[in-house]
């Protein structure tokens, strides 16, 4: 077994070399995670703006439920979609637990409360300020909440940003409904967890670099847009 | 009267305030307050702060529904249709988008064809000397630049009556003269102005008619020289001497 400084050392080969089996796997995460971001983001923004704009009994009930579901733990998710999916649940005939698309549905499911819970909050202070001007101007409620969408782009970006780092970030789900097979729905964080214990430090390090810059860098597009967006737009 | 009304068959105006009271947590904020307001004049509520001027003016508007009594217009705004008034808010607020996109947005709303969208809020920022500033995201504008872009916005979409709340309340001088300038304008195009203001000088310059509120309840409605060359009321009076200047 290699010491941490040469399994480092050999991680960073591979990571700059373009080793295949590190970028194979790297791409499948993207994929996967990137699907169900646009999967979560049409649900959660849908909820998130609904709840914020229209008055219903129980509303205040399913606001509460959202916040609660913010800190879902990832391998309850994973376990509720393996029973959704396995061949005797409801969802069974699908036939597509172990592949991809269950890994797409369970990181869905894990990201949409939180986009619905944050872009809850920001078009709701929107709403707040917007009311009445919409309202004047003649605005449907449908057509203020698309307004207020609009208008909360920025903020909302974060969130989807956010929401991109939980799933893209996170092992419970994808380990129980992926499985981890080799080349078909082994992804960074379920290698690493698996290499780890294997003793194969450097491909698990090498793919923990990859998975931090990943992260990293969507904090520093979140910080940037903010900005931006602040200065620019007011 | 021009394009409003040959868009609206039947003119929304007159309008009758009638026995409007409204009552929030508890506290009586208007009481029994009646009017009626006549196409063709500029209407200027007056009062101190406090008086309810700006409550009276939202339920006239419809954004508030009224405790007590009603509005009645002369042919209503039918629900769902593109509105035929409109209203500047003491701190208008305005889209995370330019200037004239603000005024497009308004126009979508007023069903205005997309055509012509671009042609009219141009035509609108120029009325109110803004042409320059048409692209700049509008909500980095100066307070004095955001209030004309709203008057622009509320104005391009041709209302048959524009509300104006305290429109100038907290402007500098050359910036209230520029307001104060597209509102006569306005009135001269022919859309019903009603407007409030604490600000004698300002009701002095602009109106024809006054409203005056004082507490909850309007004390006096009348031709403006009549108001103030000979106010009927002691409240009135007392107002006028700056007795009563904040409520």
């Amino acid at each position: 077994m290699n010491t941490v400084g040469e399994a480092f050392e050999l991680a960073l080969g591979m990571v700059v070399s373009a080793d295949p089996q590190l970028w194979e796997i790297v791409g499948l995460s993207l994929r996967v995670s990137l699907a169900a971001l646009a999967l979560a983001a049409v649900l959660g923004l849908t909820l998130g703006a609904i709840v914020a704009v229209a008055q219903f009994p129980g509303r205040r009930a399913v606001i509460v439920a959202m916040n609660a579901l913010l800190g879902l733990p990832s391998v309850v998710v994973g376990l509720l979609v393996y029973l959704l999916l396995s061949r005797a649940g409801p969802l069974g005939s699908l036939g597509i637990l172990f592949t991809p698309g269950a890994m797409i549905v369970a990181q869905a499911v894990l990201v949409t409360p939180l986009i619905a819970a944050l872009s809850r909050q920001a078009i709701e202070d929107a709403w707040r300020e917007y009311r009445e001007q919409l309202r004047s101007l003649g605005a449907s409620t449908p057509r203020a909440a698309r307004t207020l969408l609009w208008d909360t782009r920025f903020s909302l970006a974060t969130t989807l940003l956010a929401g991109f780092g939980r799933a893209i970030s996170e092992v419970g789900a994808v380990m129980i409904v992926g499985g981890n097979i080799d080349g078909v729905t082994r992804v960074m964080t379920t290698a690493i967890a698996l290499e780890t214990s294997k003793g194969d430090l450097p491909l698990a390090l090498g793919l923990g670099i990859v998975l931090l810059s990943i992260v990293l860098v969507l904090n520093v597009i979140a910080f940037l847009i903010r900005e931006g967006a602040q200065r620019r737009y007011g | 009267m021009g394009d409003a009304v040959m868009k609206a068959p039947r003119s929304l105006l007159p309008f009758s305030i009638e026995r409007v009271g409204f009552v929030a947590r508890g506290r009586s904020i208007l009481a029994d307050v009646s009017a009626t307001l006549a196409p063709g004049t500029l209407t200027v509520i007056l009062g101190p702060n406090g008086a309810g001027k700006s409550v009276l003016m939202r339920i006239c508007h419809g954004l508030l529904e009224p405790s007590s009594g009603r509005i009645v217009w002369n042919s209503p705004e039918l629900p769902g249709a593109p509105r035929r008034q409109a209203m500047v808010f003491q701190h208008p607020v305005m889209l995370r988008r330019s200037a004239i996109a603000n005024i497009e947005y308004a126009l979508e709303l007023a069903g205005v064809a997309r055509v012509e969208r671009t042609a009219r809020a141009w035509r609108a920022l120029e009325q109110v000397g803004l042409a320059h500033i048409a692209g700049r995201p509008a909500r980095v504008l100066s307070g004095g630049e955001q209030q004309r872009v709203a008057i622009a916005r509320a104005w391009a979409v041709r209302p048959e009556v524009l509300f104006l709340d305290e429109p100038t309340a907290n402007l500098d001088p050359g910036a209230t003269a520029a307001v104060e300038q597209a509102i006569r304008a306005i009135h001269d195009s022919g859309t019903k102005v009603v407007m409030t203001t604490h600000n004698l000088g300002q009701a002095r310059r602009l109106a024809d008619e006054i409203l005056f509120l004082y507490a909850g309840q309007l004390f006096e409605q009348a031709p403006a020289d009549e108001f103030f060359a000979a106010p009927r009321s002691e409240e009135a009076r007392a107002f006028l001497k700056g007795e009563v200047p904040w409520h």
